[in-house]
């Protein structure tokens, strides 16, 4: 799609950079304190994950270098995993017997991609006025929709996201029309019928905020409160001191995510720009009870890395987009770095159909840009911005996001070192299976909407 | 604070380091790329003598007396060039009366012309300065009408003088986004095309431009025959005419082949139906920008001898013409013999060029796929994109007799994160800073101990 497009959508929209996510660190399940999430007359939770692992065969990756994706560096590593699970990780010294031996010789391994902002499935391609789920731009606060209930399985956007990006795990969410949007979704990137086949199991819930031009511009274009900053923030708050009044009688689809906020149960990822708005959502936040997560896109971050750290939230940004729209014109290609030398948590994030292809490639922009400044980060680090971190921001940080024992073994062999512009995934696999290999024709997803095109199966 | 204060010295040594006036350099054991499709050559040497390549390559003995830069570590190539791009059209792209890439509300369409409002000093200009793009086809967008103006060719030289080449080419839009502007249907689109170019064909007699074009055949190439309705030299101007007279005078060039038409297509089917074009408008000089399924059509496009500004690693169906799209269609496209440039709006920036290219040379270890050789992705971001915006051996190449444009890299420049550490264009030394320098230098800490950030500058 040519740029003609893309301004057309910045300029009307601002589509593109519209949603954000994060989450507080490990906790994979939050304590339910004394409200636990309403369950449907079954029992369950509504629309539970069905998503099971496909076979795998016990696997032993050698020869390769290996990032665990939490800062360690193992040069001719070794990589085993059975059962869906990591089963260890360390040298040449591991035994491999009873494992099939992969030759990651000249090769690289790495946890599987994480992208915790994307918008795969509620803006599906094709991307035709039908296809457009991901806005519930009829009301500023949306807290009671949820992104899975949007998600279109079949969108040709997640195969591209698995073979040529290697993610393995990716955090669908509501866009950034609103202030408050809804709940996210985080699912396996494996190819399913149903939404509730790649949701991911034991994942919380997010919810997504925007602060800043999106939800003024939308609503005050529309006459109706708010269509400024400070209009913003006092919908904002009204909407927490009313959710903080729910006492959970009758069900109220919007306040139970509210509530699930306030108990901490739900990671609130915030679309935020500039960083006056992040300290003062911070502050809100503090005010009202609850606890962002994540600032997404946070172009200006790097301009309060203390503020940041100091409040536990991770930054989800790009490498170097910026100037697209008012709140973006700071963007500069060291904020991954400057973020990190404050000692602040930093993810790198797509909010791009294209971009999800390749957060390999923008963590090394990031990291070169860094090094320029004399901000040196060891690449076991930067491997970290795309995989562990994204996992902690969204919760699932337990379960995926880095290759250590009896974590789930969602694995990339890269065909060279994957900060590298000349790498591309080889292999990857999800809870064990091999879902894609470039070396295998067959070995690749094709959407349901793709059978009997042009390209059926291609290379993509 | 005195790191600031150093850092703010050293930028005005910088700044003053730049001399205005083109330098006699030569650049020695670098790694260097010519641009012409070759590939990268180590420990070699470029002379550069008033604003003019003198010479490139191994076995170059350095003039006596001339300044000689170490290239050790470092790697020299042309400038990029940057098509199709709208650098120095807009400042924030959300901020509509920033933004001049669009003008959806005006009477004219094909007569719009950038250059009077492309502003030298746009951050944008600066910003991909300092990324290693020195000239770029910039041009407005097709908003009003399914033409979106007149392109020019400039320079991102840091001098008043942006445009080297005014109204070096017309764009139009064919295809889904063409079919809505003009109406609703991609049939509107060739009807409208084929009305103005007759249109322009009637106000070139009109108005008696001198040198005007004396009118070829009709050819249909086959045995349909075209419309007569539709072919006739009497459009009467007075009461039927769909186009302003600036916009019927601006196509007149183009009806005659003497300024390309951009052709924004992506279907293989809208492919083919603009290469027809020819037999009805034989002069006509295409260029095909997009093309997402072009190597559906490769063998078709290398026959017409039509260049394309392709995109560069779509591979979604993002709308339903671009179903076949993939990152191969460069590398299919080139492999059957067509010229390809990587398009720079097909991606978050024209920054971004160098990364697209890259990512085509990786290409080449997927098994299945096509990609480019390092020295035909470099080509595909410098000579042929020069070649196609009518600078071809004067841009985008390390040539004897070239301008002198050229970029010292502080590594492979395909590679992520390399960037220029020198920028020459037409042999001056540039400077790279920007508002985005400013303020990394500004927050390369955050000590606010003796007075605000606000006093760091």
């Amino acid at each position: 799609m040519t740029k003609y497009a893309l301004l057309a959508c910045a300029a009307a929209f601002a589509m593109a950079g519209c949603t954000t996510t994060g989450d507080d660190g490990d906790t994979a399940s939050v304590s339910s304190k004394d409200w636990d999430a309403p369950v449907g007359a079954d029992g369950n939770a509504p629309f539970p994950s069905t998503y099971r692992p496909y076979p795998g065969r016990p696997t032993a990756l050698v020869g390769a270098t290996v990032y665990d994706g939490r800062g360690k560096r193992i040069d001719n590593g070794t990589v085993l995993f059975r059962d869906g699970k990591v089963a260890a990780i360390g040298d040449a010294s591991l035994s491999t017997e009873g494992y099939d031996v992969v030759d990651g010789g000249g090769k690289f391994v790495t946890p599987g991609v994480i992208d915790i902002h994307s918008h795969l499935g509620d803006y599906p391609t094709p991307s035709v006025e039908a296809h457009s789920d991901g806005n519930e731009a009829t009301s500023p606060m949306t807290p009671e929709v949820w992104a899975e209930h949007s998600v279109w399985p079949q969108d040709p956007g997640f195969t591209r996201a698995l073979a040529n990006g290697g993610v393995t795990s990716l955090q669908i969410l509501p866009g950034s029309a609103n202030l408050t949007g809804g709940r996210s979704v985080t699912l396996k990137n494996v190819s399913a019928r149903t939404v509730q086949g790649m949701k991911f199991p034991g994942a919380p819930y997010g919810m997504k905020m925007a602060c800043g031009e999106n939800p003024k511009r939308v609503y005050g274009g529309k006459g109706r409160m708010p269509s400024t900053r400070m209009g913003n923030f006092a919908v904002n708050r009204q909407m927490w001191l009313d959710a903080q009044a729910y006492d959970g009688k009758k069900r109220d689809l919007g306040k139970e995510t509210l509530k699930g906020v306030l108990d901490g149960e739900i990671l609130v990822h915030n679309h935020c720009y500039r960083a006056d708005e992040m300290a003062l959502v911070m502050d809100m936040a503090k005010e009202m009870g609850y606890k962002v997560t994540a600032f997404h896109h946070a172009v200006e971050a790097y301009k309060i890395g203390d503020l940041l750290r100091e409040n536990d939230v991770c930054s989800a940004i790009w490498a170097d987009w910026y100037g697209f729209k008012m709140e973006a014109y700071d963007g500069i290609l060291e904020n991954a770095a400057f973020l990190q030398r404050e000692g602040a948590c930093v993810v790198i994030h797509s909010d791009d159909v294209n971009g999800i292809q390749r957060l390999n490639q923008e963590a090394a922009k990031a990291q070169a840009a860094g090094r320029r400044v004399g901000v040196d980060i060891p690449d076991a680090e930067v491997v970290g911005w795309f995989t562990y971190n994204a996992a902690k921001a969204m919760g699932i940080g337990e379960m995926t996001g880095s290759l250590e024992p009896g974590k789930m073994a969602d694995v990339v062999l890269w065909n060279g070192d994957p900060l590298s512009v000349y790498s591309r995934p080889e292999k990857v696999w999800v809870d064990g299976a091999l879902m894609f290999d470039a070396t295998d024709r067959k070995r690749r997803p094709v959407s349901d909407f793709e059978l009997g095109q042009p390209g059926e199966g291609d290379v993509k | 604070m005195r790191r600031a204060l150093t850092i703010a010295a050293s930028l005005l040594a910088l700044a003053s380091a730049a001399p205005a006036t083109a330098q006699d350099v030569a650049i020695t054991n670098a790694t260097v790329a010519t641009g012409d499709g070759s590939e990268p050559v180590e420990g070699a040497t470029v002379i550069v003598r008033g604003g003019k390549i003198v010479a490139a390559g191994t076995g170059i003995a350095v003039p006596a007396g001339m300044q000689v830069l170490d290239g050790s570590d470092t790697w020299v190539t042309p400038g990029i060039f940057a098509t199709v791009t709208s650098l120095g059209l807009w400042d924030v792209g959300a901020v509509s009366e920033s933004n001049d890439t669009r003008a959806g509300d005006s009477p004219f369409s094909a007569a719009l012309d950038v250059a009077p409002v492309v502003n030298p000093s746009s951050q944008h200009i600066l910003v991909h300065r300092s990324a290693g793009i020195t000239r770029a086809a910039t041009v407005t967008l097709p908003a009003s009408s399914i033409f979106g103006g007149q392109g020019a060719m400039i320079d991102l030289g840091a001098d008043p003088n942006a445009v080297t080449r005014p109204r070096a080419f017309q764009v139009v839009a064919l295809g889904e986004y063409g079919g809505r502007l003009a109406g609703g249907s991609r049939a509107a689109t060739h009807t409208l095309l084929r009305n103005a170019l007759r249109e322009a064909g009637s106000y070139g007699d009109d108005a008696r431009i001198p040198g005007r074009s004396t009118r070829g055949e009709i050819r249909t190439g086959d045995d349909m025959p075209i419309d007569p309705r539709m072919t006739g030299r009497d459009t009467d101007r007075a009461d039927d005419v769909l186009l302003t007279r600036f916009d019927a005078a601006a196509l007149v060039p183009v009806l005659r082949g003497e300024q390309p038409l951009y052709v924004y297509v992506e279907r293989a089917s809208d492919i083919r139906s603009t290469l027809a074009l020819t037999r009805e408008f034989p002069n006509l000089d295409l260029v095909l920008v997009g093309a997402s399924e072009g190597w559906l059509v490769a063998s078709e496009i290398a026959a017409a001898n039509v260049p394309v500004i392709a995109d560069g690693l779509d591979d979604l169906p993002q709308n339903f013409e671009e179903l076949g799209s993939t990152q191969s269609n460069i590398g299919r496209m080139v492999k059957a013999g067509v010229r390809v440039a990587i398009n720079a709006a097909a991606m978050e920036n024209p920054r971004n060029l160098n990364q697209y290219a890259g990512n085509l040379v990786a290409l080449t270890r997927i098994p299945g796929a096509d990609g480019l050789s390092w020295g035909q992705a470099f080509a595909a971001i410098s000579s042929v994109p020069a070649a196609i915006s009518g600078m071809g051996g004067k841009a985008g190449v390390l040539a004897p007799g070239a301008t002198g444009d050229l970029v010292i890299w502080d590594g492979d420049p395909l590679e992520v994160g390399s960037v220029p550490v020198k920028v020459f264009i037409d042999g001056i030394e540039q400077p790279l800073d920007s508002h985005q320098s400013r303020l990394r230098e500004r927050y390369r800490d955050l000590d606010l101990s003796d007075l605000p950030k606000a006093y760091d500058w």
